[in-house]
């Protein structure tokens, strides 16, 4: 998958988890952005996007997500080793 | 199976559009209706964000203040760990056994202020029933290696401050407390030995639960038994430790669905919307085969084949729920004479005829029938579970009537049993006695209501053979006549309150005449039904008690009963029987009764009216009842 590609998949579940009409994300939006992306919301989120791609975040790798790039680059890494 | 919630159906691609759809409805007044389409969205094996989805939805109904079937409760979590996540799913869960939930949650860690603290924001907020959560790591049962003595206190530690939340939560929640049991350590201390040496986490855990369930025995406590649905999917997949580090998550984020149901069963239970009646399909449900082509000896049942065995299994867990108070009905698309066979021919069933209250074999639509059925049990259609194989029937049954529970069956008959059972449907939270007893007067109800819609009221009467046994009160019954003096409301004359000590003196008080009223008919012994005190007063008879279940209206039950008061107050030479009706905000429905009975009305004060009989002028009417007097 392509840095777009992955981008829009978590874009839709994004959409999904949140309970949103519409979303628009870019790689370096963050939770500050988006309505309802607080701290609860993020458990959900990283368990539904895990649960899309098929891959798992260690503890480390989800404390240090700082914007959806990171999400990005984190899944596209995992992606590749398969 | 159990993850996903496989007795549902899979969720819909559309299920975010149907969300939205309803949405609106709900936000243009339309309030009609929405709690079936509630359900219909409720009863598919829901993931996080639909739950999500689904509980928005169900709280914005709930602030619109609709006309609801459903029960509506507030719901208060107490616990360690992060519960906030696990209240919408609760919220949506709720709805698949007609509750319409609101959840509060006390701040994380202020389990014990929350309980006992008058002052609390928690109590403030009034819930109804309260779940306490707990986990080993918060209890402090983990943390160090300690000998026995000092573990043997860290459990009576972890006991005292769960006892102390319940006792601090009952002295002021009213429907009820519920305590989850604490799920047991994956992670071995010494191995295979824990089992047996108290001081490794996994024996102080159970003997934690043993507390709980002490306390449950005493009728303190509702458990939710969670430390065994960890069991049933396995510890391995149910603890997340990763999930515990990051957000204090008690267990996998995917277990979610699967734990908020079965919290919502339990409370759902107590609450008093579990399932009653198991409606069961015959062909490939309850034999392999269709007994209108294959015929008695053609229907694969028992008989050491596999196949037949899975029915005769799907048969015997029937019979078990019966047995414990689930009332059976047959709904099956078949001629009655064929589907009836195997219940008469076949040597293998498990079930018979009489374990099936209701039996409907017609080519009528099988919704058209579950509504049927209902009626006659008298019972709402909510209250009934289907299991039919055929997925057509299923889609139907779900379509026209979305409060009926439709397990979604696999393929494999032999996985029937544990998919009907998993789906929770029929929780119970007590058991007594009379539970066992509950299918067969369901049955018998069901019985009398089928003859009298094929006959008039007296041809009806005559054919029930309805026998009424007599006798004055005594020791063996004070308990059942107290009960019905007490709990009595509609068919009370007199509304008159009697403690079990005064019942015991009236049995021997030559003041007064008693009796307590047995009845029984070709269907089934109702038991005691009604309870007479007159008092003696000379030539008259001054009636101070006069009660009856209203299971038995229409019966005249109580002109046997004034006939039987008659012939035993002409023995004594009393001239006049006196009636006394004394209003009551739920007795209404008797304020004619003396005047039915051909009593004439002798005096009015404060709504209380009194009336006399002149027991010389009285005629015995011929009553469709055998009297036997004890």
């Amino acid at each position: 998958m392509t840095r777009g590609e992955i981008l829009a998949k978590i874009q839709d579940v994004m959409i999904d988890v949140l309970d949103l009409d519409d979303l628009h994300i870019e790689e370096k939006t963050t939770a500050q952005d988006v309505e309802g992306w607080d701290s609860l919301s993020h458990l959900r989120l990283i368990t539904e996007i895990e649960a899309a791609f098929g891959v798992t975040f260690l503890t480390g790798e989800i404390e240090r997500f700082k914007d959806v790039g990171d999400m990005v680059s984190t899944i596209e890494a995992k992606l590749q080793r398969r | 199976m159990l993850e996903s919630l496989e007795w549902l159906q899979p969720t819909p691609a559309d299920f975010r559009l149907q969300i939205k759809d309803l949405r609106a409805t709900i936000a243009s007044g339309e309030l009609d209706g929405v709690d079936a389409q509630l359900q219909a969205l409720a009863n598919y094996g829901l993931g996080l964000s639909q739950l999500e989805q689904l509980a928005k939805t169900a709280r914005s109904y709930a602030e619109a203040s609709p006309k609801t079937a459903m029960r509506q409760v507030r719901l208060g979590l107490l616990g360690s760990g992060t519960l906030d996540v696990i209240a919408p799913a609760l919220i949506a869960s709720g709805l698949r056994h007609n509750l319409l939930l609101d959840v509060v949650i006390a701040d994380y860690g202020t389990s014990l202020q929350a309980a006992c603290d008058p002052t609390s924001e928690f109590r403030a907020k009034n819930p109804e029933f309260v779940l306490v959560s707990s986990d080993f790591r918060t209890l402090d049962l983990d943390r160090s290696f300690m000998g026995e003595a000092e573990a043997s206190s860290k459990v009576q530690f972890a006991a005292q401050t769960l006892r102390a939340i319940l006792d601090g939560l009952k002295g002021w929640v009213q429907g009820g407390v519920l305590m989850q049991t604490v799920v047991p350590p994956l992670e071995p201390l010494f191995g295979s030995l824990d089992v047996s040496q108290s001081q490794s986490c996994f024996a102080m855990v159970a003997a934690l639960n043993r507390e709980i369930a002490g306390w449950a025995q005493a009728g303190e406590v509702t458990v939710v038994d969670i430390a065994r649905a960890a069991s049933w999917v396995g510890l391995e997949r149910w603890d997340d430790p990763a999930r515990w580090h990051l957000a204090k998550m008690p267990f996998a984020m995917n277990f979610v669905p699967l734990y908020a149901d079965l919290v919502v069963r339990v409370l759902g239970a107590i609450a008093g919307k579990a399932r009653k009646c198991l409606v069961l399909d015959l062909d490939n449900t309850l034999w392999g085969g269709v007994i209108g082509d294959d015929g008695v000896e053609g229907i694969v049942l028992g008989q050491g084949s596999a196949g037949g065995e899975a029915f005769l299994e799907i048969q015997r867990v029937a019979k078990r729920l019966r047995q414990r108070g689930v009332v059976l009905a047959v709904c099956s698309k078949n001629e009655q004479d064929a589907a009836l066979k195997p219940f008469r021919e076949h040597p293998e069933m498990a079930l018979t005829e009489d374990d099936i209250a209701v039996f409907h074999a017609n080519w009528t639509d099988k919704a058209a029938n579950l509504r049927a059925i209902a009626e006659t049990l008298q019972i709402g259609v909510d209250a009934l579970v289907f299991l039919d194989d055929n997925p057509a029937e299923r889609a139907q049954v779900r379509r026209e009537l979305p409060m009926v529970a439709v397990p979604e069956l696999p393929e494999d008959p032999a996985l029937y049993p544990r998919t009907l059972l998993a789906g929770g449907w029929f929780e119970a939270v007590s058991f007594v006695e009379e539970d066992s007893r509950r299918a067969d007067d369901y049955r018998a109800q069901a019985k009398r209501r089928e003859l009298e819609s094929t006959s008039d009221v007296a041809g009806y009467l005559q054919s029930l053979e309805i026998v009424c046994t007599f006798k004055a009160f005594d020791a063996v019954s004070r308990a059942r006549i107290s009960q019905l003096v007490n709990k009595s409301n509609q068919f009370n004359l007199t509304t008159r309150r009697y403690t079990e000590a005064q019942i015991a003196a009236a049995e021997a008080d030559p003041a007064l005449f008693t009796l307590q009223v047995r009845l029984s008919d070709r269907f089934g012994d109702s038991g005691m039904i009604s309870v007479i005190i007159f008092r003696r007063q000379g030539s008259r008879w001054v009636n101070d008690t006069w009660l009856m279940s209203c299971r038995v209206l229409g019966r005249r039950v109580e002109e046997a009963v004034l006939a039987e008061v008659v012939r035993a107050a002409r023995q004594e030479g009393v001239t006049e029987l006196v009636g006394q009706y004394i209003p009551s905000p739920k007795n209404r429905m008797v304020e004619k009764h003396f005047e039915k009975l051909g009593f004439t009305p002798s005096g009015e004060a404060d709504g209380v009216t009194t009336w006399t009989l002149d027991v010389g002028a009285y005629d015995y009417p011929d009553l469709p009842v055998t009297i036997v007097r004890e």
